[in-house]
């Protein structure tokens, strides 16, 4: 039984040496301990969502860069591909620009030379022709110092003239 | 050629601190047992007396000093009397063991003392006990040092992994702290936030107190000689003043939904009569339900270890030391276990309980 019977003294020691326990502790290692607990683990938690944001940032920069590069891509193909046009049609122009210029030139030549012809052609007509009137001339003053010879043609000129 | 080798040898050292050790451990028990010899012949050894004599409550301390026969220190006796305070060492009364001669009689200032049963009561000249005289022991008994001994180590532990935090802000915890630290998370994310909810940091300086002074006291108990060899929290005194503590702290924190619940519950009327009753004792049983769990969990490991060890003495010879030794070992193993257990257990029905006053009700 005495075992079970609480000893008054001891009580009134414990709730003494137990309030001021608990005092000290309470104010000077419980108080601080907790706070840095939570400190560190609010530090941690805000460490850990600062990490998960820049991880999704890291993965957005990636997406846009990635995104970049492929419309860069795209865009360097589309202008190669248009300069490639271009450069075809460039050459393709220039050759029927070509085609025609020289055609054009062909014609203009031709033109000229034709024009030249006639020119010279003129020109050697008159000549022949003053030549051939000259030499007519000629003969004809050769001719005509005979008399008979002039009374001949003239009779045989009579003789072609059928009336 | 065998003593140079074994004084050469490197296990010399450890084998003499060894031998040392087991001398200043075993000397009280051998002595003990010498004294119960050169009793035996008058009176059989009493397992009984021993066993109780350790659970209980003492007004000296029984140290091992080796080679010398003083086994006990004194300590103070505060006594309020009918007549005034008395204050005196506890030599001045005699030592336990002297029991069987005549108790020494002390002559105070109000009456003249003895130790009756290990109590102080008042005796008159021809040392009969004086039946009206009102005596009230406050004396700084065993317990009440061990406390001591286990607040101060509380403290200088505590207070060291305080200093450590402040020091080492925003660092990895080390050392002790990194020791302590997931024992004082676990108090607070496994037993305080699951059991009181949002409102636990109002009650964790409490809970931790208590969890660590149980722990302390249960752990200094194990050790058979300084700074333990005591039964503090197997003392039903010690498990009353803080199962009280947390009736009040329950009773107090108490909210409108928990007084409802014990007073207009929602029954029949006809039921008031029976369940108002039963939640009021109910109020009071579940803190004396937590006293007497844990003075009778403590005390039964000191009776057990203690009866195995008695084993030896009942039995007069050393030989039974090798069917003892390993189940006191085995029973240290255990004792070990229910230490943290039931500092463990406390803590986590004063949270239960608690979480149970404040409970929030949305009907």
């Amino acid at each position: 039984m005495d075992l079970v019977t609480p000893n008054l003294g001891l009580v009134v020691w414990t709730t003494i040496s137990f309030a001021i326990l608990l005092f000290l502790l309470g104010k000077f290692a419980w108080k601080p301990i907790l706070g840095a607990l939570n400190d560190r683990e609010r530090f941690i938690e805000d460490s850990l969502s600062k990490a998960e944001a820049a991880k999704d940032e890291m993965a957005r920069l990636t997406n846009e860069n990635e995104s970049l590069l492929k419309q860069a891509r795209a865009e360097r193909d589309q202008i190669l591909s248009e300069a490639r046009k271009v450069k075809e049609q460039m050459i393709v122009d220039a050759k029927e620009l070509a085609h025609k210029e020289g055609a054009r030139m062909i014609e203009l030549a031709r033109v000229e030379i034709n024009n030249q012809k006639s020119i010279a052609m003129a020109d050697v007509k008159n000549q022949v022709a003053t030549l051939s009137l000259q030499i007519a001339e000629k003969v004809l003053r050769k001719q005509f110092e005979d008399h008979q010879k002039q009374d001949e043609l003239v009779s045989q000129l009579l003789k072609e003239v059928k009336l | 050629m065998n003593n140079s080798s074994i004084l050469n040898s490197k296990i010399f050292k450890p084998l003499l601190i060894s031998a040392l050790f087991l001398l200043f451990c075993v000397k009280p028990t051998l002595s003990f047992s010498q004294e119960k010899a050169a009793e035996a012949s008058e009176k059989p050894f009493d397992p009984k007396e021993v066993v109780f004599e350790h659970i209980g409550d003492s007004h000296s301390w029984p140290v091992a000093i080796p080679f010398m026969d003083e086994h006990f220190v004194s300590l103070p006796i505060i006594l309020y009397t009918d007549k005034g305070l008395e204050v005196f060492s506890s030599g001045k009364l005699g030592f336990h063991h002297e029991e069987g001669h005549e108790a020494t009689i002390y002559k105070g200032e109000h009456y003249s003392y003895k130790l009756e049963d290990k109590k102080v009561v008042a005796v008159d000249e021809a040392g009969e006990a004086i039946k009206d005289a009102k005596i009230y022991d406050f004396s700084i008994t065993r317990n009440v040092i061990s406390m001591w001994l286990g607040m101060i180590v509380l403290l200088i532990v505590f207070f060291s992994i305080t200093s450590a935090y402040k020091k080492r802000v925003g660092k990895a915890p080390k050392g002790l702290q990194a020791l302590l630290e997931p024992v004082i998370l676990f108090v607070r994310d496994d037993v305080a936030i699951p059991n009181i909810g949002v409102k636990y940091v109002k009650y964790m300086p409490l809970l931790l107190t208590i969890f660590f002074f149980i722990l302390i006291n249960n752990l200094l108990g194990l050790v058979p000689f300084f700074p333990g060899g005591f039964n503090l929290t197997g003392n039903i005194a010690v498990t009353m003043v803080l199962s009280v503590i947390v009736l009040v702290v329950i009773n107090f924190s108490g909210n409108k939904y928990y007084w409802k619940h014990i007073f207009t519950p929602d029954i029949p009327l006809w039921l008031y009569p029976i369940m108002v009753p039963v939640e009021i004792i109910g109020i009071l049983s579940k803190p004396f339900a937590l006293m007497i769990r844990l003075f009778a969990n403590i005390t039964a490991g000191h009776i057990i270890v203690l009866s195995l060890i008695s084993l030896i003495f009942i039995f007069k010879t050393a030989w039974m030391a090798t069917v003892s030794v390993p189940f006191v070992v085995f029973m240290d193993c255990i004792e070990l276990l229910v230490a943290f257990l039931q500092a463990f257990i406390f803590t986590m029905l004063t949270s239960l309980f608690i979480g149970m006053a404040v409970e929030e009700h949305h009907h």
